[in-house]
């Protein structure tokens, strides 16, 4: 359809975002590389000598580093179980007929529009507070003692933060997939004489499969980086229990300001984040036709 | 005027050459159809025409001048899209008011062309609706107004009316057929349908694989293919096609018959054979009739014909109609 | 399916979604019924519902205490400018992707989403040494720079998906018409691009205000937006919770009123298309 006037046009409207984005991308990340192999902290000035490895070993052999990888995991790990598991069965919920669809709809959808900031702490202060939240008053009017959230299980606290923050995505998505399934296909099983389980398990969830698959990596892209919830909950700790790698790179660098150390943890999280976001391309490349 | 001429064009899309070299005379206020099966680089050549694709080579000129550079704009062509692309956020009035905007006509002119074309198009109720509110008969009849607004040297019509359905196929055939004999302005029509283009071209382009086949009036398509391939195309039921000792009897690799020019009897005749489906519509009866001495064939008789499944029938072919073809599939004549 | 269920069924999937439904909204609405108490009500136990005194007073005072306006007005600033500026870039980008593609559009669009993955983290210090040695550290442009940026992908992928369904037809019916590049930017396909166009605004704005690295590492008080704003309540003022509840419940409403009317383009804008 086009023709060699129209192509060159269009080259000339591409080439801000273009260049906007090979700046984004590459004038940082080259200095973080840089850097990382620098010795370079802001409260020691002189000279930053080049230590080659030196940072990166500092990082991955720091126990801090260790704590971090495996709360980064099982932060990600445990919002995508509940996210998905919750997202499926909401979706197939949602997708039944009841009075009122619209408004639950609403109403399931609402958690992903609320701050992470303002989750964190309504959840930390209002409901997990060990002496004042509403957990606490639960427990207490059930004769239990009250528990507290935070401080004994801090990272599975944040696990259901995060969480309650990421199911209603999850749930929007997969709604939106169930909802295009042929409905046709569906009665065509019913006539074929498959059960709602089997109709389920044959129809269904392969369906969604393609869909499950987007919310993990996308999910997975975001959770990498969570960041506001820690800081404002848990300030990563106690200890390092609740440290995921994203936070120790922002203490090494903002708060300890090496900034040597805190660029080798950036590169290390940027090769994780790679290794999801290679899969995740593919997937919406296939799906991609130019 | 609308006198188009095509000079050896080619078309070639990555290293596929979808149009090979071809030249074709297209003369002022005529009507013609390019037709063929899907892929046969019609749409392709009706798009080189209106400038919407560059020509890889060769030349195409426009009553005598050079356009083979000209934007699609400037060439002085309408055309008319199979989806209608009617622009669904302007109303029906907007819409054919759009190319004489563009062309810088002022209100007044423009208000007196949109209400004579609304008036010859039957659209006059519809001016203030938005597309999405009319139907696919009137969605086609604002696209054509669209295009007749402008005045152009040339109408293009790219498969108008695949998105009608059958009834409305047919009114909508005869009224770009009154169009043309109102305005008697250049038309070239786009369709895969030979029964659009028997009805309606002066004159039809048969395209196999980028390539002319033939070009002749309907009638002559019907009464003198110059292969096989034009022979099957044209006309409805198929000409039956038969091989064998029938053929080389008359010296031919291949011998075809339409089925409109065999004689049906129920006592006696040339071929012998058995009636596999008949399909009976009042006004015409077509048999599918499996015969021993030429296979499997198609025939028609006027009005009813009362036979069923397994009665035996006889069919006669007109010997003058009968059309023979060589190894390679070119007409003997 | 396509039979009618029956009443029974429905009435129990109508009570379980409810229930569910107020489950998962129930904190945000705790938070917008002790918004409206005192803070001795707020920590009441048992805690009351709805049968307390209702209060402006948070409200009032939230302001007085912290200028909660600058930081609101900091948020529009922030959300409005960035997406505005980041359409800007990504209208004429993603037109030109989506009309006229090229054998490279495709391998540009995964480029520009694969710079979407890239962790902030990995870039915080060089932005935050640019940013320092240019002055933008707590001001309003760095931060609508950066958000824009970071958002960026999303516009033009949003957009693309948006633009590619328009039908390449009525481009080429308008350049039949004699419209000339400008005429059918202007005349046919941007009237045809502005509920996409719309819809990118809305999602774009709902991230960008809730957008909490940048604005959290980039800002102190002078150009704070919301969410830095409300991290400032992590402690000790958290304990106020009537107060924290209500700077909580002007910092989601706005956005959540928006976020209701996007629940669709929100499927298509942060799937990049591969859910519809």
């Amino acid at each position: 359809m086009a023709t060699a006037h129209s192509r060159s046009a269009a080259r000339l409207m591409i080439s801000p975002a273009v260049l906007l984005l090979l700046g984004w991308m590459l004038i940082p990340l080259s200095m973080t590389l840089y850097f990382s192999f620098l010795r370079y902290n802001l409260l020691m000035p002189g000279a930053h000598d080049f230590i080659g490895f030196m940072n990166y070993r500092f990082f991955l052999t720091d126990p801090a580093f260790f704590s971090a990888l495996i709360n980064t995991l099982l932060l990600v790990g445990g919002v995508l179980v509940i996210t998905v598991f919750g997202g499926v069965l909401l979706a197939i919920l949602l997708d039944q007929p009841m009075w009122g669809q619209g408004i639950v709809r609403v109403l399931v959808i609402a958690p992903f529009f609320v701050m992470p900031t303002v989750s964190a702490l309504v959840w930390k202060n209002m409901f997990m507070n060990p002496v004042n939240g509403l957990f606490a008053n639960i427990f207490r009017a059930l004769g239990m003692q009250p528990f507290d959230f935070l401080g004994q299980a801090p990272l599975a606290s944040i696990i259901l933060i995060v969480s309650w923050g990421w199911l209603p995505f999850a749930t929007l998505i997969l709604l939106t997939a169930l909802q295009s399934l042929d409905r046709d296909q569906l009665e065509a099983a019913e006539m074929d004489g498959a059960g709602p389980l089997s109709r389920f398990f044959h129809i269904m969830l392969p369906h969604l499969a393609r869909a499950i698959t987007v919310v993990v990596l996308i999910q997975t892209i975001f959770l990498l980086s969570v960041f506001a919830e820690i800081l404002v909950t848990t300030n990563g700790g106690p200890g390092y229990a609740t440290t995921n790698i994203t936070y120790l790179v922002y203490a090494q660098s903002l708060l300890q300001f090496d900034v040597g150390g805190g660029s080798a943890g950036g590169i290390v999280a940027v090769i994780l984040a790679n290794i999801v976001a290679i899969f995740l391309m593919r997937m919406i490349g296939k799906n991609l036709d130019v | 005027m609308g006198h188009i001429s095509l000079n050896q064009i080619t078309k070639t899309f990555g290293n596929v050459q979808v149009i090979p070299p071809l030249d074709l005379e297209i003369e002022d206020g005529e009507f013609i159809v390019f037709v063929g099966p899907s892929g046969c680089g019609k749409s392709t050549l009706l798009r080189l025409i209106a400038g919407l694709e560059d020509v890889t080579s060769g030349e195409i000129k426009i009553d005598g001048r050079d356009a083979t550079e000209t934007p699609p704009a400037k060439r002085g062509l309408a055309m008319v899209f199979q989806s209608y692309a009617l622009y669904p956020h302007m109303s029906v009035r907007k819409n054919i008011a759009f190319p004489l905007k563009m062309a810088g006509f002022d209100k007044a002119e423009i208000d007196r062309k949109i209400d004579d074309a609304a008036r010859v198009l039957n659209l006059t109720d519809y001016l203030d609706r938005r597309p999405g509110q009319l139907s696919g008969g009137q969605r086609q009849r604002v696209a054509i107004g669209r295009a007749i607004v402008r005045e152009p040297a040339a109408f293009l019509f790219d498969e108008p009316l695949s998105n009608l359905d059958a009834a409305l196929r047919v009114n909508m055939r005869l009224e770009i057929s009154e169009l043309h004999n109102k305005l008697e302005t250049t038309m070239i029509y786009v369709t895969h349908d030979q029964v659009e283009a028997m009805t309606m071209a002066d004159r039809i382009v048969v395209l196999r694989a980028g390539i002319i086949e033939q070009v002749g009036t309907p009638l002559e398509l019907y009464s003198k293919p110059r292969n096989l391939f034009v022979a099957g195309f044209i006309g409805s039921p198929k000409m039956n096609f038969i091989e064998g000792a029938v053929a080389e009897r008359r010296d031919a690799a291949k011998v075809g018959i339409r089925p409109e020019h065999m004689q049906l009897s129920l006592e006696e005749g040339r071929w012998e054979g058995t009636v596999s489906v008949s399909e009976h519509l009042g006004s015409d009866t077509f048999l599918h009739v499996e015969t021993e001495r030429a296979g499997m064939l198609t025939a028609r008789a006027d009005g009813e014909f009362p036979v069923r499944h397994g009665d035996r029938v006889f069919l006669t072919p007109q010997d003058d109609k009968i059309h023979r073809f060589d190894a390679e599939g070119m007409a003997l004549s | 399916m396509a039979h009618t269920p029956t009443k029974g069924r429905k009435l129990l999937f109508t009570l379980i979604a409810w229930t569910i439904g107020f489950l998962i909204f129930f904190p945000i609405l705790w938070t917008i019924l002790t918004s409206f108490k005192t803070e001795a009500e707020a920590i009441a136990s048992p805690p009351s519902f709805v049968f307390f005194d209702w209060t402006l007073d948070n409200y009032v005072e939230v302001q007085e205490r912290s200028a909660y306006f600058r930081h609101f007005w900091n948020s529009v600033v922030i959300s409005v400018g960035s997406t505005v500026l980041g359409l800007l870039v990504a209208i004429p980008a993603a037109w030109s992707m989506a009309f006229v593609p090229s054998k490279q559009t495709k391998n540009v669009l995964m480029w520009m989403l694969s710079t979407k993955m890239l962790p902030p983290v990995g870039v915080l210090i060089p932005i935050y040494l640019i940013f320092r040695d240019a002055g933008l550290l707590d001001t309003l442009t760095g931060l609508v720079i950066v958000v824009m940026l970071i958002n960026l992908p999303i516009i033009i992928w949003m957009l693309f998906t948006y633009f590619r369904e328009i039908p390449g037809e009525i481009l080429e019916a308008a350049r039949m018409d004699g419209a000339g590049l400008r005429s059918e930017i202007l005349y046919v396909l941007t009237p045809m691009a502005v509920p996409g166009i719309a819809s990118t605004l809305l999602l774009n704005i709902i991230l960008a205000w809730n957008e909490a690295f940048w604005t959290l590492n980039l800002t102190a008080a002078k150009s704070a937006p919301l969410t830095a704003f409300i991290a400032s309540y992590s402690s000790p003022e958290g304990l106020f919770y009537a107060k924290l509840s209500a700077a909580s419940t002007m910092a989601i409403a706005p956005i959540l009123i928006l976020g209701w009317f996007s629940q669709k383009q929100l499927v298509r804008g942060l799937t990049f298309g591969a859910v519809k």
